[in-house]
C-alpha cells in the first residue's frame, strides 16, 4: 500500500502514477465530529499548492480542506456524498478527490506519519 | 469566551463530563462539555426520541428578594411577573432603556417562598445582576445562587425516567414548578427546557448534582447531551440564542417575541421603551427574526448575508446549521419585513454562492410540551 503523507491543515496524501488521492485524517475527523456535507472540486479545476479544494461541513462549523500540492483534478468521490458516515468511521479511505500532480517532488515535502504525529503532539 | 489566560471556571459535574468521554470547550466563561462519546447527532437524536441529560450549571440561578419583587421587576421587562401565580414559570425578557434585549430569562413563583426565582444565561449573569440591582433602586435584593447546579433533563422518556426518582414529575405540566425530592436530594423542579420536547429542569445542590446526574444517567433511556446537540436542539425548535438571535440591538417585535409582553403590560405601557415597542407592536417593525430553510444540503450559518432574487442584501443569518432531525439545512435571521412572510424565496450567501431558502414558519419540529388543564 502506498505511503501516506499529511499536512498540517490534517490533510492526507497518497501517490499512485503521479496521481494524488486526497482526505482529511483521523484527527480532523475526531475534531469535526458528525460530518453532514461535503462540497468536492469540479473535474478539470487547476489547483495551487494550498488552495481551498473542498469544504467539510460538520454539524458544529464548515471547514476548508485545502489542496496539499497543485495539479488538476482528475475525479471527484461522489460515493462520499451518499454515505458521508464513512468519513468519521475510515478516514484514511475516504478519499475526497484525487489530482494530477503537477510537481511530483511537493509530495516528498509533505509530512510522513511520524512528522505528522509528532506535529499533533506539539498541539 | 474568557480572556486568554483567565482560568475558566468549572460545574460541579467537571468530573462526571470528563470520565463520560466529553470534549471540554470554553462557553461563556465556564469549561463546558460540547459532546460525548456519542456525538452531535447521536445525543441530538437520543433527546428527540428518548431522554438527554444536560449540565446547565453555567447558567444564572437567583433568588430575588423584597416586599414586591415581581412587582420590581417588572421595571426592566415587559412580562407580566405580578400576574405569576404559585408554582408557574414564565420566560422573559430584559430590556435596555431603549426597548434592546440585555437577556432572556426563566422567572418563577414558588409556592411558600416569598422570593422570586429567576434564571438568566451564564454569559450575561453578572451584569444581569448589577443591572437589574441598579435599576430596581434597593426594592430587591438579589441573591445569586452559586452554590447551586442545574440538570436538565429532556424528551419524551423524561417523565417516566424522572418519576423513578421523585414523586409529583408527573404531576407538573409545562412552566410548572414545585419543590420535590429528587434522589434524596432537596431540588426545585420545573416542566421546562429549551429542546422543544417536553422534560424538566432541576436545581439542587452542588455536592448533591453529580450523584443525582449518576442515577439519572444509569437509566437505559438516558444519554448525556453536550452544548452541541443543545444548539441543534434549541434552532430546530425555534428558540433564540441570546448574542447571537437576539441582542441590546433588537427589540422584542422585531425578534418575534411579542408574546412575552403581557397583556396587562401593553395597556400600562410601564416598560422600558414602551412607546417605541408598542409602536412596532402596531405598525410593524421594519425587519423581523424569521426561519429559513435551505434548499439544497450546505448550510447557512451564522453571519451569513440574506438576498433577494435580485441580489440585493435583505438581512442576515444568526443561527444556522444542519438540523438533524429536520433532516436539512436550518437557519435563523432577520430580513426586511417584505421579505418576512412565510414561504418568500430568497437566498443565503454562503462563501460567495447564492444558496436558494425558503422563509418557513417556526419551530423547525413541533413542540411537544406536556400542557394540562387544571
Amino acid at each position: 500500500m502506498a505511503e501516506l503523507r499529511f499536512t498540517e491543515s490534517h490533510e492526507w496524501v497518497k501517490a499512485e502514477n503521479g496521481v494524488a488521492s486526497i482526505g482529511i485524517t483521523r484527527y480532523a475527523a475526531d475534531q469535526l465530529g458528525d460530518i453532514v456535507h461535503v462540497e468536492l472540486p469540479q473535474t478539470g479545476k487547476k489547483l495551487e499548492a494550498g488552495a481551498e479544494a473542498a469544504v467539510v461541513e460538520s454539524v458544529k462549523a464548515a471547514s476548508e480542506l485545502y489542496a496539499p500540492l497543485a495539479g488538476e483534478v482528475t475525479d471527484a468521490n461522489r460515493d462520499l456524498e451518499s454515505d458521508l458516515s464513512q468519513i468519521n468511521a475510515d478516514p484514511e479511505r475516504a478519499w475526497f478527490f484525487r489530482m494530477k500532480m503537477s510537481d511530483a517532488a511537493q509530495f516528498d515535502r509533505l509530512m510522513t506519519r511520524q512528522q505528522y504525529d509528532d506535529y499533533l503532539k506539539g498541539l | 469566551m474568557a480572556e486568554p489566560g483567565s482560568a475558566l471556571k468549572r460545574t460541579p459535574l467537571h468530573a462526571l463530563h470528563v470520565s463520560l468521554g466529553a470534549r471540554m470547550v470554553p462557553f461563556a466563561g465556564y469549561e463546558m462539555p460540547v459532546q460525548y462519546r456519542a456525538g452531535i447527532l447521536n445525543e441530538h437524536l437520543q433527546t428527540r426520541k428518548s431522554a438527554g441529560l444536560f449540565d446547565v450549571s453555567h447558567m444564572g440561578q437567583a433568588f430575588l428578594q423584597g416586599s414586591d419583587p415581581a412587582r420590581a421587576l417588572e421595571l426592566v421587562t415587559p412580562a407580566d411577573l405580578v400576574g405569576l401565580r404559585d408554582g408557574q414559570m414564565r420566560y422573559g425578557l430584559l430590556l435596555n432603556s431603549e426597548g434592546g434585549i440585555r437577556d432572556d430569562f426563566m422567572v418563577a413563583r414558588l409556592a411558600g417562598r416569598p422570593w422570586l426565582y429567576l434564571i438568566v444565561n451564564a454569559a450575561t449573569k453578572d451584569s444581569d445582576f448589577v443591572y437589574i440591582a441598579g435599576h430596581l433602586n434597593g426594592a430587591i435584593t438579589i441573591e445569586p445562587q452559586a452554590g447551586r447546579a442545574l440538570l436538565a433533563l429532556q424528551g419524551p422518556n423524561a417523565e417516566s425516567v424522572l418519576s423513578r426518582h421523585t414523586e409529583g414529575a408527573s404531576s407538573l405540566a409545562f412552566l410548572n414548578l414545585a419543590e420535590m425530592t429528587v434522589a434524596g436530594a432537596p431540588a426545585i423542579v420545573s416542566r421546562s427546557g429549551y429542546t422543544g420536547e417536553d422534560g424538566f429542569e432541576i436545581s439542587l445542590a452542588s455536592g448533591d448534582a453529580e450523584d443525582v446526574a449518576r442515577k439519572l444517567l444509569a437509566e437505559p433511556e438516558v444519554l448525556p447531551v453536550g452544548l452541541g446537540a443543545r444548539d441543534t436542539l434549541r434552532l430546530e425548535a425555534g428558540l433564540c440564542l441570546y448574542g447571537h438571535d437576539i441582542d441590546e440591538t433588537t427589540s422584542p417585535i422585531e425578534a418575534d417575541l411579542a408574546w412575552t409582553i403581557g397583556k396587562r403590560r401593553k395597556m400600562a405601557r410601564d416598560f422600558p421603551a414602551a412607546e417605541r415597542i408598542i409602536g412596532q407592536l402596531m405598525n410593524g417593525a421594519r425587519r423581523r427574526r424569521v426561519g429559513l430553510m435551505l434548499k439544497d444540503k450546505t448550510p447557512a450559518r451564522e453571519g451569513a448575508e440574506l438576498v433577494d432574487a435580485a441580489g440585493a442584501g435583505i438581512g442576515r443569518v444568526t443561527s444556522g446549521g444542519f438540523g438533524p432531525s429536520a433532516g436539512v439545512p436550518i437557519a435563523m435571521g432577520y430580513v426586511d419585513a417584505d421579505h418576512a412572510a412565510d414561504g418568500t424565496e430568497l437566498a443565503a450567501m454562503v462563501r460567495g454562492t447564492a444558496r436558494a431558502a425558503v422563509v418557513s414558519p417556526l419551530p423547525f419540529v413541533p413542540h411537544r410540551y406536556i400542557r394540562k388543564s387544571g
